[in-house]
């Protein structure tokens, strides 16, 4: 799960590291109030959304005094915000985060994940902070530093310390970034975040280490132990037709083709993409119904996938293994009878009673195409899509 | 031969008198595989659809002599069962279980450092030897023992590639799903050293997906040290960055982890790489024929 920059800076700010003083707010009028709390000099103002190149897609603006932050946060609230992550439609800006202007002497990176090959929480800097650290991984990776921490023992002085030198830091800067470094560990452990990513950290004017943004994530599956940061979800970031989907544990991401697939697992929704198009099709989601596929299920991955009025044909490939064929032709039917399905539906489908299923979707007078193979299924749906 | 489970394999299913863990034990036994035993914590002395059940897998362990445990326990305790069978000794551990923070089992796996312990998994459909035995959720009636070896990240797509090779007669060995979570205990890496030291296994079909560098390192491995020959296929051609697609581990991010990289690190490596996932398969009778 993402959250918006304001929040990883508060969830950060608890862990003991340095961020702007500043507030989110949601109308030109509280931006104005914020700005003069904040001493009505110069001032940042940030649009909030999942996405990171605002500040080249427009979306900050630094100004002086309060009413000009107010007119800033005019302009950057209810904007779309285009950026190179969000895509071409954009983002709708809701919010804004006002904070308090600070003078930069150095950008720095700091990033913390889960390596996948060491099984351990690897801990990166770079002093060429500012910028994309994708395009700083590939051109100069020698600029990159990192440690891998021992999940039995935490992030160590030491290894904090490494970094810091690593980034130039002197004096009490080393100190600082070891208290930073430590509590960016701490936050990222205690929230189960999936990545904490500060860029850029910065050393201000007066020489003191601080957190200028924020990017935290958190992992899916633990959500379920912290109660109080699902609250900190923002559904107006979210496509509605996914949200929908994640009621019933449909695992549901909108594309842009043509042809709706409905899938079960992962691995098997992807290659049934990669084949679609293959075929010459374009696909128009992303759908894994999970391995129980049950009626309801069903009944609610076609709403959901009909819905979209961009597709034209639909290609059910369900490989069940122990799954009854019979059962899923019969929740097929009554699912498209329900909801008054009429453009054409290619099924593949693998399990026991393979054959009576078929024959029942071919004797229910509907708009059924059956295949043997998913390759077959493909060409079929490609066809019948147009 | 084959690789990792057989005959002589005694598996204990953790999470036995769950609804999943009831239906697999019995799918397991029925395909032959030995059931010895189950564990759920304070259900122990109680018989369970005929299976002793144990409080404790050492417990367990001591009793019924099980070398192999499935794991089909909820998401919060799933970590802690992986554990506690490593804990008792059991050399062979396969997690099922979907939904495992992943620091639970960053912890888990630090845990395992220095144990005798491989684990499948998790999150993913366990394993099969084809006429023999299996732990996980493999259909066995799509098997038939033969000469290739499977492994992937993926289940259902896993079950595909199973499916094609019985249909055109290519029977299999041992069939290993590995898991598309972030974390997982056996790579693609481990599995070829497995195959490679297995004289019935003639070749091996690879099946991966975007996200992670796994498929990548596996080329560099297959390239210096595995022989045989080997199809490989990556779901997640037309996957859009950024994304996760339904696996954890299935996202590209910062323009790695495309299926573009590991489709060419593999064909580089001398692997026979389909487009398409109905072409697996052939591809396998082709890789046969030289």
């Amino acid at each position: 799960m993402k959250i918006h920059e304001y929040q990883g800076k508060t969830i950060l700010a608890k862990f003991g590291v340095p961020v702007p003083r500043g507030e989110v707010v949601f109308t030109p009028a509280e931006a104005e109030a914020a700005a003069k709390t904040l001493g009505g000099g110069t001032v940042v103002v940030k649009a909030q959304i999942h996405a990171g190149g605002r500040g080249k897609g427009g979306g900050v603006k630094v100004v002086k005094g309060a009413a000009a932050a107010a007119e800033a946060a005019s302009a950057l609230l209810g904007m779309t915000l285009v950026t190179y992550q969000t895509g071409p439609e954009g983002r709708v800006v809701g919010r804004v985060l006002v904070e308090e202007g600070l003078a930069i002497a150095r950008e720095l990176y700091l990033g913390l994940v889960i390596d996948r090959a060491t099984k351990q929480p690897v801990l990166m800097v770079s002093p060429d902070g500012g910028v994309e650290i994708e395009k700083v991984a590939e051109e100069t990776p020698d600029r990159i530093f990192k440690v891998f921490i021992d999940p039995a023992v935490g992030l160590q002085p030491f290894q904090a310390r490494q970094l810091a030198f690593s980034l130039g830091l002197a004096g009490p800067q080393v100190g600082q970034a070891v208290k930073l470094m430590t509590g960016v560990y701490n936050a990222f452990v205690a929230t189960d975040a999936s990545m904490v990513e500060i860029n850029p950290l910065i050393v201000t004017g007066e020489g003191n280490l601080l957190a200028l943004d924020a990017k935290v994530a958190f992992d899916d599956n633990a959500l379920y132990r912290h109660a109080d940061l699902k609250d900190l979800r923002d559904l107006s970031e979210e496509d509605p037709l996914e949200i929908d989907a994640s009621k019933f544990s449909l695992n549901y991401i909108k594309l842009d083709g043509t042809i709706g697939c409905m899938v079960n697992g992962a691995g098997l929704a992807m290659a049934t993409m990669d084949i679609i198009k293959l075929a010459g099709g374009e696909p128009a989601n992303f759908l894994d119904v999970g391995g129980g596929a049950n009626a309801e299920q069903i009944r609610n991955a076609f709403r959901i996938l009909t819905s979209d009025a961009a597709v034209k044909a639909v290609f059910i490939n369900i490989f069940g293994g122990i799954l009854r064929c019979d059962v899923l032709a019969q929740g097929v039917i009554a699912a498209v009878t329900e909801l008054g399905v009429n453009i054409p539906i290619v099924i593949r489908m693998e399990g026991t009673n393979v054959e009576l299923g078929k024959q029942m979707l071919q004797e229910s007078g509907l708009n059924f195409t059956t295949a043997d193979t998913m390759g077959e299924g493909a060409e079929r749906v490609v066809a019948l899509a147009g | 031969m084959a690789v990792l489970i057989d005959k002589s394999t005694r598996l204990l299913v953790q999470g036995i008198t769950g609804r999943e863990g009831t239906f697999h034990a019995k799918q397991a036994q029925d395909y032959g595989t030995t059931v010895v035993g189950g564990v759920t914590p304070g259900k122990g002395g109680t018989t369970h659809e005929g299976w002793p059940v144990f409080n404790t897998v050492a417990e367990a362990v001591e009793k019924t002599g099980a070398n192999a445990s499935v794991v089909f326990v909820p998401p919060p305790g799933g970590a802690d069962a992986v554990m506690e069978a490593a804990d008792a000794g059991i050399p062979l551990v396969v997690c099922i279980t979907e939904g495992i923070p992943t620091i639970d089992m960053m912890r888990a796996f630090a845990f395992l450092e220095g144990r005798q312990t491989r684990v499948i998994g998790p999150n993913c459909p366990g394993l099969i030897t084809a006429g023999q035995a299996k732990a996980g959720i493999i259909p066995g009636h799509i098997c038939t023992p033969g000469k290739v070896g499977i492994v992937s990240k993926s289940g259902t797509l896993t079950y595909e590639a199973i499916h094609q090779l019985t249909g055109l007669g290519l029977g299999q060995t041992t069939c290993i799903g590995i898991g598309g979570d972030p974390l997982i205990g056996t790579s693609f890496i481990d599995a070829l050293t497995l195959f490679a030291a297995d004289d019935e296994t003639e070749a091996v079909v690879l099946i991966g997906e975007i996200g992670g560098s796994a498929e990548e390192d596996a080329a560099a491995f297959i390239k210096t040290s595995f022989t045989k020959p080997v199809v490989g296929f990556i779901a997640g051609q037309t996957a859009p960055a950024g994304r996760r697609m339904g696996h954890a581990g299935a996202i590209i991010s910062g323009g790695k982890g495309t299926a573009a990289e590991k489709m060419a690190a593999l064909s580089g490596a001398g692997v026979r790489v389909v487009k398409s996932p109905a072409d697996i398969g052939r591809a396998v009778v082709e890789s046969l024929k030289n």
